[in-house]
């Protein structure tokens, strides 16, 4: 052991080390305990009067008979010790001459979910240890999907006890191989896969003899020297204000956290949700005025100008404001042994704003292990699930990709104050009226510029059998002799791919419509004249699609026969089977079709040829003005 | 210079660029500390006048320049402090203009509670029990404190906020979960929080961090001849005449320093030449034992900070 390691970080001269946050994570008996203990105890952590007590309590609770136990330097309740677990998350810290660092040990067992969420949502990095004899178990796969779904991109895969396989290198090897594939889908940035032997020191801080078919670094210098590139500061300025400092008669600050970005005197900013615009003053500490501060800066900015501002807004720069909305959708762990009641009041917390809102929708449940979607009513401790929230007002937010800051938010129990459940956003629900948008650099206008057209959807209904895939084709073949770019969205298409796993019910039917809706709003988000053809029975759901996108690029087209022309016609042979009773629900037979009230163009089909009435459809769409 | 009008010509040089981690610790308390202020209803600094209180009040100046720290500071002192430590503390709070409220468990200290005759009664009566009925008197529903996760193990798994009964009690088990930066502070009457906005820093940053700061501490911390005797392998300075001398005993004059301040008789000092705040850090770095070995009241069992603190204390 080198002396003096412990002596750690100069703050003169040499490079400045800035500190690396990691959790380690695995299954119950992995060593999670034993190897922070060993980190601890070869970077000279341990102090000698702490080696004392771990020599007392070894021989009063060490699992290692007479030997010293360093798990029991980590396992610091009294229940632990004593059932000789880990139920909670410890932090510890060390340092070497390079770096500083900061471990969250957090426990295995499967009912401790939550605080690996814990753990992990200050982490930069996980290490997960498997057991070298066990190899990748379920808690292992579900360990590192819940590190990737907290945000963490770097993980090293330690593979303990490689001494009780006599360090084997095939089933390194294969152990390696298994994880890798597994992860792969995570997004993780870096993967490090080390043979290590927490409890005799194998590869944990110097290389070990004993594994030479291993080239890579010891644990220690990899902690030391990877890189988690600090992207906040990257991103656009962004700090929510946690208090408004008023000194004196006329000092007025606002005091926060920058979450991205920076923040430079001279500055335009915007005070989200309200609107207002202002410039940065100063940035004042006590030292004087800064001339810049960025993300994770505890600052106190003052404005130009006197303006209305308080906990719970939002300062972003004014060219690039962040987005706001009183509907999100999100991943929700449940923290609380009462489940979730979906539609019950909670508080959510999400940067320093607490507003009152309810998860209205439980789309589905996530099963860790298997990351499959699992239909349910409620959320219980330790589950995850895909949610939607409606809040009583709109907050400013980003994806919790984007910024852990604004992305991630707690539910609080209004009634017991207990923290029930901790979310990530994914995305706003829908575009509220009142707020603004997040403006991207390049909009759909700008995509539509480019291709001489304005975006539109062309939203064909009517009964099966009415005409509307083959008014539909002409449309677009027409629109594509004439240069427009076009996407057909076809009800029975979509069937084949994107709704390959929907049925006939009506809960499915809704469900292939609203996807076509969405598919439709993305590719008009995109410039294209979209030409969507769909049954789709009901006003409600014509009126959500026309809901997602912008007023005015909704055409509403009714394709209307006479049900006995369509009958009569029946090109997919449909009526004849709901007539024999092999399909049920279906329009115009035992299902209601919804006429619509005020469709922006009305095409009867049994009284004028197909291609006639699709140059109607053009000179509608030329008339709007979506093309010249 | 008119601490209200912060002055706007020459900006300020690039503090602790060589110490990056230090920054990161600093915001961190820092965002912390006005999480209290934004979000709770009558919060109060607990000091105790160590180097652990210097650096939190320096970080609660910082938080709230160019104003005054929006609530008091809170002494429970035992009586049996060192004299220099409340000199040091009521020159603190003159010079920072700071409210100071004094709190003594009065009925203990009349029946005559010591730490010579009480042993752990003495700590649960003139600390714990000093402490809860101060918070109950004065109704302060958020404590902050200068504990840190690095100083022993029961507080290497406690919360940042950390929620306490409305009869003070902690439980372990039952504790919020703390996400991100996110905390929840809320409590119902009664109820509270004791908040630990140092938790992440350890004995070695917070030294780094006064020299870097040039941040006042207690001359105790600084080597010189104090007269003092060896007990059980302890120096225990003699700071007045109450202090008990047992047979043979007499006090002599040795170079020593104190790595943490508490109650004379229970405090022990260090042999150490180490005067100014280089040495100390130097000192400290190559030290090979905790703080807490100096702390006479922590050697108990394992466990016995966790029970301490399920109890109430801090």
């Amino acid at each position: 052991m080198e002396p003096g390691l412990r002596s750690s970080i100069h703050l003169d001269g040499g490079a400045a080390p800035g500190q690396l946050r990691f959790l380690t994570c695995g299954s119950v008996d992995d060593g999670k305990s034993t190897l922070i203990g060993r980190l601890l105890f070869d970077t000279r952590g341990v102090l000698d009067d702490q080696l004392a007590t771990l020599r007392r309590d070894s021989r009063r609770y060490g699992s290692t008979g007479g030997e010293v136990d360093l798990s029991l330097l980590v396992d610091g309740l009294e229940a632990e010790r004593e059932q000789g677990i880990t139920i909670d998350v410890a932090y510890r810290f060390f340092a070497t001459s390079r770096r500083r660092f900061v471990v969250a040990d957090t426990p295995g067992h499967e009912q401790y979910t939550r605080n690996m969420a814990t753990g992990a949502s200050n982490a930069d990095l996980a290490v997960m240890l498997v057991d070298a004899r066990k190899g990748v178990l379920t808690q292992t796969r579900r360990h590192a999907f819940i590190a990737a779904l907290m945000g963490i991109r770097h993980i090293v895969l330690a593979v303990n006890k490689i001494d009780l396989t006599g360090f084997s290198e095939e089933r390194f090897e294969s152990i390696a191989a298994e994880f890798r594939a597994s992860a792969a889908v995570l997004g993780f940035r870096t993967m490090q896969v080390i043979p290590l032997s927490a409890r005799h020191g194998d590869n944990v801080v110097a290389s070990s003899a004993n594994t030479p078919w291993y080239a890579g670094p010891s644990l220690l210098s990899y902690l030391e020297s990877v890189m988690v590139e600090p992207e906040a500061l990257s991103r656009p300025f962004r700090m929510p204000v946690q208090w408004v400092n008023r000194s004196g008669l006329d000092f007025r600050g606002y005091s926060g956290t920058v979450a991205s970005g920076h923040a430079r005197p001279g500055q335009r900013i915007v005070v989200q949700p309200s609107g207002t615009e202002a410039e940065i003053l100063r940035i004042v500490t006590m030292d004087g005025s800064l001339p810049s501060a960025g993300a994770g800066d505890a600052v106190t900015l003052v404005l130009d100008r006197e303006i209305d501002a308080s906990r719970g807004d939002v300062l972003a720069a004014a060219d690039a404001p962040a987005a706001m909305a009183d509907a999100l959708s999100a991943r929700l762990i449940w923290l609380h042994d009462t489940p979730l009641a979906a539609g019950r009041e909670y508080l959510v917390k999400l940067g320093t704003r607490s507003v009152p809102g309810a998860v209205s929708r439980i789309r589905h449940r996530i099963d860790v292990s298997t990351r499959e979607a699992v239909p349910t009513d409620t959320l219980r401790l330790n589950d995850l699930g895909h949610v939607e929230l409606r809040l009583q007002a709109p907050v400013v937010f980003e994806p919790y990709a984007e910024s852990r800051d604004l992305g991630g938010f707690i539910l609080i129990d209004r009634l017991t104050n207990a923290t029930v459940g901790v979310g990530m956003v994914d995305a706003a629900l829908h575009r509220a009226t009142d707020i603004t948008w997040q403006a991207l650099d390049v909009d759909r206008a700008a995509r539509g510029r480019l291709d001489g057209q304005r975006p539109a959807v062309l939203w064909f209904t009517g009964l099966s059998g009415a005409g509307k895939s083959t008014v539909a084709n002409l449309v677009e073949r027409r629109l594509h002799a004439l240069g427009r770019h076009t996407y057909v969205l076809d009800g029975d298409n979509l069937r084949h791919g994107l709704n390959r796993d929907l049925g006939f019910s009506e809960a499915d039917r809704a469900e292939n419509v609203r996807r076509a809706s969405e598919v439709a709003a993305l590719f008009a988000d995109a410039g294209l004249i979209v030409i969507a053809s769909l049954i789709s029975p009901y006003r409600s759901e014509r009126a959500r699609a026309r809901d997602r996108v912008p007023d005015g690029e909704f055409i509403e087209v009714f394709v209307d026969a006479p049900v006995d022309e369509c009958r009569r016609r029946d090109p997919k042979g449909l009526y004849k089977k709901a007539d024999a009773g092999l399909l049920r629900g279906f329009t115009g037979v035992d299902a209601p079709y919804e006429i619509p009230d005020a469709p922006e163009l009305h095409l009867r089909t049994a009284e004028a040829p197909p291609e006639d009435l699709a140059e109607h459809v053009v000179a509608e769409l030329r008339r709007r003005g979506v093309f010249a | 210079m008119n601490a209200l009008s912060p002055r706007t010509d020459a900006l300020a040089a690039p503090r602790l660029a060589a110490a990056p981690h230090l920054r990161q610790l600093e915001a961190e308390s820092i965002h912390i500390i006005r999480e209290v202020v934004a979000e709770c209803r009558n919060p109060v600094l607990l000091y105790s006048v160590g180097k652990d209180s210097s650096v939190l009040l320096h970080l609660i100046r910082r938080a709230f320049h160019p104003g005054r720290p929006p609530f008091p500071l809170l002494h429970i002192d035992t009586g049996w402090k060192f004299r220099e430590m409340i000199a040091f503390r009521d020159e603190t709070a003159r010079r920072y203009g700071l409210d100071l409220i004094v709190h003594t468990n009065e009925d203990a200290r009349a029946q005559g509670v010591n730490p010579f005759d009480h042993g752990a009664f003495y700590t649960h009566a003139m600390k714990t029990e000093a402490l809860k009925a101060a918070l109950r008197r004065h109704g302060f529903d958020a404590a902050f404190g200068g504990a840190r996760r690095d100083e022993e193990k029961s507080r290497a798994k406690e919360r940042i906020f950390s929620f306490r009964t409305a009869a003070q009690q902690w439980d372990p088990k039952e504790q919020r979960p703390e996400f991100w930066r996110l905390y929840n502070g809320r409590v119902a009457p009664g109820e509270g929080v004791r908040v630990f906005p140092l938790s992440n820093w350890t004995e070695l940053d917070i030294w780094h961090y006064v020299l870097a700061e040039d941040i006042p501490i207690v001359p105790l911390y600084r080597a010189a001849l104090r007269p003092v005797v060896e007990r059980d392998g302890n120096l225990i300075m003699v700071d007045d005449e109450r202090m008990r001398m047992r047979p043979g005993e007499a006090p002599q004059h040795r170079m020593v320093r104190f790595r943490s301040l508490g109650c004379y008789p229970l405090t022990a000092a260090v042999e150490s030449t180490a005067q100014s705040l280089p040495e100390i850090v130097g000192e400290m770095a190559a030290s090979r034992t905790s703080e807490r070995a100096t702390r006479l009241i922590d050697k108990d069992e394992a466990d016995s900070m966790e029970r301490k603190k399920r109890e109430g204390y801090f």
